[in-house]
């Protein structure tokens, strides 16, 4: 009896703190909802009176449509190029250690902590001469190699929780040194894949400093193209609110679908036998 | 089919030396064993051998050729590991035939092989299955057949049993036994368990400290202990040994612990003779001190008054913990006997059995005289 009752006040901090997130996603939904009119500061927390409307959502949809192309265009292979770099450095640094392994692999991961603004312009004057400056691949690329040590990091752990004696059986049967990573470890990855795409999609997504620094606007993904739908003069609060959830709704629908995944290979040592 | 050896293979790990001046000569189809406590040595000569570490000096030969540089797949082994280190996203068929798939065997010989490999192993019904789906036992079954498939020239197994229940493990034992009779081939097998050791091998190499310590059959690395390490390791339960001097008295010698004081018989007395004065170790295995009672006729037996510390009754076996003085010791006595723990009563030591170290000659591993 004691027991379930604490079980139950353990929820109510739980679902506290879950509303006091869920915030400011009501009030960017609802004044979605609401009509130029309606939305003024002091009937924020408001439900729309006027009834549901979807007009925003178009309009915002007419105003966001290529930069969402642009996003995904951005986001797909920045995510599976980093995550693919990601295991092949992870796998060498944790199942074939060579000389200078110890200092290398620090030195990856110090590119974690770097600020992003230290390094805005050269950046764009070393895109600007390789020639991609502007593009989405100019973009592509900035999010692989920024990718590369959350992705390398991730993986190189994952990896050094797989016995040893597997790839040595590998090498026995005959596997070098690809084949160990294309035929052995590789289909025991997909946890490790599953979070680090998920990490890389979401980060590149939401990102917004790199891609107003190297993108024109017709390279714009979502974030940059969002910000410049306010007008100079008036900001449209509900087709901006709109816009803000139709931008977020990929990252949503990917962790919703994925989460799962994502929380067993966060605390997957797992893979036994 | 190939014979194996090891020419003075040394390996270090840093300042650690693992192996140290290794010898051994295995002979084709032989039963290896190599025994010892962990970190012995035992794994690290297995992994040599596989090219899994790389020796430090010296050579490794598998049949005429020296393998010291040979990749482990181009050196026609095959091993079975302690974790069985099955594939995990693969069938049991697929892990089977996974290195015979890499050598580009054709189809249907790989299939025959693998067919034929379950059938021997009675996994025919797993072959669809995952290694997660599988008992602890059938896993130990797969790995030794991904082993058999390959049809290798020696086969290397490193404390395959150790995973498994002890009733499981006996019956193993003796499947591997049988495979090896069957299949004809070099074993070289890995444990740290003297009686897996004693029941499969035609040879046991004991190790410790990276040293081997004796190579042998297992009856006479039983009957004749080089040393006192070999001498400890290999009986369950082990050899009892006694701070002793020898003592020669008119044309009789004598091992006399200050607790007591034992005989040796006439014909083996004069190998000893040389060492009378000196302080020895005294050994004798508990199998070889009886209940008179019960004692075996003939035997060269002397008596020796002891007080008994516990009694345990195994059901075939008495096993005594006795005390004289300040040596405890152990005795494997005939059921019968009617021993109650804090008795005082009279053993016989059976001295056709006995073993004499002289620590004289190393003082950490003292060496059998005989």
């Amino acid at each position: 009896m004691i027991r379930s009752r604490s079980r139950y006040l353990l929820y109510i901090p739980l679902v506290l703190a879950a509303l006091f997130f869920l915030l400011p996603m009501y009030v960017m939904l609802v004044t979605g909802f609401k009509s130029f009119a309606e939305v003024n500061l002091q009937t924020m927390w408001d439900l729309p009176q006027a009834g549901i409307k979807l007009d925003n959502f178009k309009e915002a949809y007419r105003n966001l449509a290529p930069s969402l192309g642009n996003s995904f265009l951005m986001v797909i292979p920045a995510a599976v190029i980093s995550s693919i770099l990601g295991s092949i450095n992870g796998y060498i640094l944790a199942k074939w250690k060579f000389k200078g392994a110890d200092v290398i692999f620090p030195l990856i991961l110090f590119g974690m902590f770097i600020p992003y603004q230290s390094i805005l312009i050269p950046l764009v004057s070393f895109m600007r001469q390789i020639g991609l400056y502007g593009s989405i691949p100019g973009l592509v690329l900035t999010h692989v190699i920024y990718g590369i040590p959350i992705t390398t990091l991730t993986f190189r752990n994952y990896y050094a929780t797989i016995p040893k004696e597997l790839l040595e059986a590998a090498r026995i049967d005959g596997a070098g040194i690809i084949r160990i990573f294309t035929k052995v470890l590789l289909p025991i990855s997909l946890p490790s894949f599953v979070v680090v795409l998920i990490w890389q999609f979401t980060s590149a997504w939401n990102d917004f400093l790199f891609a107003v620094a190297l993108t024109k606007p017709e390279a714009w993904p979502v974030t940059v193209a969002l910000n410049n739908m306010a007008g100079s003069q008036i900001i449209a609060w509900n087709v901006q609110m709109a816009g803000s959830f139709l931008a977020a709704l990929p990252t949503l629908v990917v962790y919703i679908f994925l989460g799962n995944y994502f929380l067993r290979g966060m605390m997957a040592g797992s893979l036994k036998g | 089919m190939a014979s194996v050896s090891y020419n003075h293979v040394s390996k270090r790990f840093g300042d650690f030396s693992a192996l140290k001046d290794l010898n051994i000569g295995i002979e084709d189809k032989e039963f290896l064993v190599l025994v010892g406590p962990s970190g012995c040595g035992k794994t690290t000569a297995l992994r040599c051998l596989a090219g899994l570490e790389e020796v430090t000096s010296g050579e490794v030969m598998i049949g005429d050729v020296v393998v010291n540089d040979v990749a482990p797949k181009d050196r026609d082994i095959a091993m079975v590991f302690q974790s069985y280190a099955l594939y995990p996203h693969m069938t049991v068929y697929d892990n089977m035939a996974f290195g015979l798939k890499l050598r580009k065997l054709p189809k249907e010989e790989i299939k025959t092989r693998v067919e034929n490999a379950a059938k021997i192993l009675g996994i025919e019904q797993l072959l669809k299955r995952r290694p997660r789906e599988l008992s602890g036992g059938q896993r130990q079954r797969v790995a030794l057949g991904r082993a058999i498939v390959r049809e290798p020239k020696v086969f290397l197994f490193d404390e395959p049993l150790s995973n498994l229940d002890a009733k499981l493990r006996v019956q193993t034992r003796a499947e591997i036994s049988k495979l090896h009779q069957r299949l004809q081939t070099t074993f070289i097998y890995v444990t740290h368990d003297q009686t897996e050791a004693m029941t499969m091998a035609s040879r046991i190499a004991v190790m410790n400290k990276g040293v081997l310590q004796q190579l042998d059959t297992p009856q006479n690395l039983y009957d004749f202990p080089a040393n006192m390490f070999v001498a400890g390791f290999i009986g369950s339960p082990a050899m009892n040994f006694f701070q002793a001097r020898l003592v020669k008295e008119g044309t009789y010698l004598f091992l006399d612990t200050g607790d007591m004081k034992v005989k040796i018989p006439e014909s083996r007395a004069k190998i000893y003779m040389p060492l009378a004065g000196r302080d020895v170790i005294f050994g004798i295995r508990p199998e070889n001190i009886h209940n008179p009672q019960f004692a075996p006729p003939g035997i060269h037996a002397e008596i020796v008054k002891t007080k008994v510390d516990v009694v345990e009754l195994m059901g075939f076996e008495i096993l005594l913990y006795l005390v004289s003085g300040n040596t405890t010791f152990v005795a494997r006595v005939d059921p019968r006997t009617r021993f109650a723990m804090g008795d005082n009563v009279e053993l016989v030591f059976d001295m056709d059995h006995f073993h004499i170290f002289d620590p004289g000659s190393d003082p950490e591993n003292p060496v059998a005289v005989r």
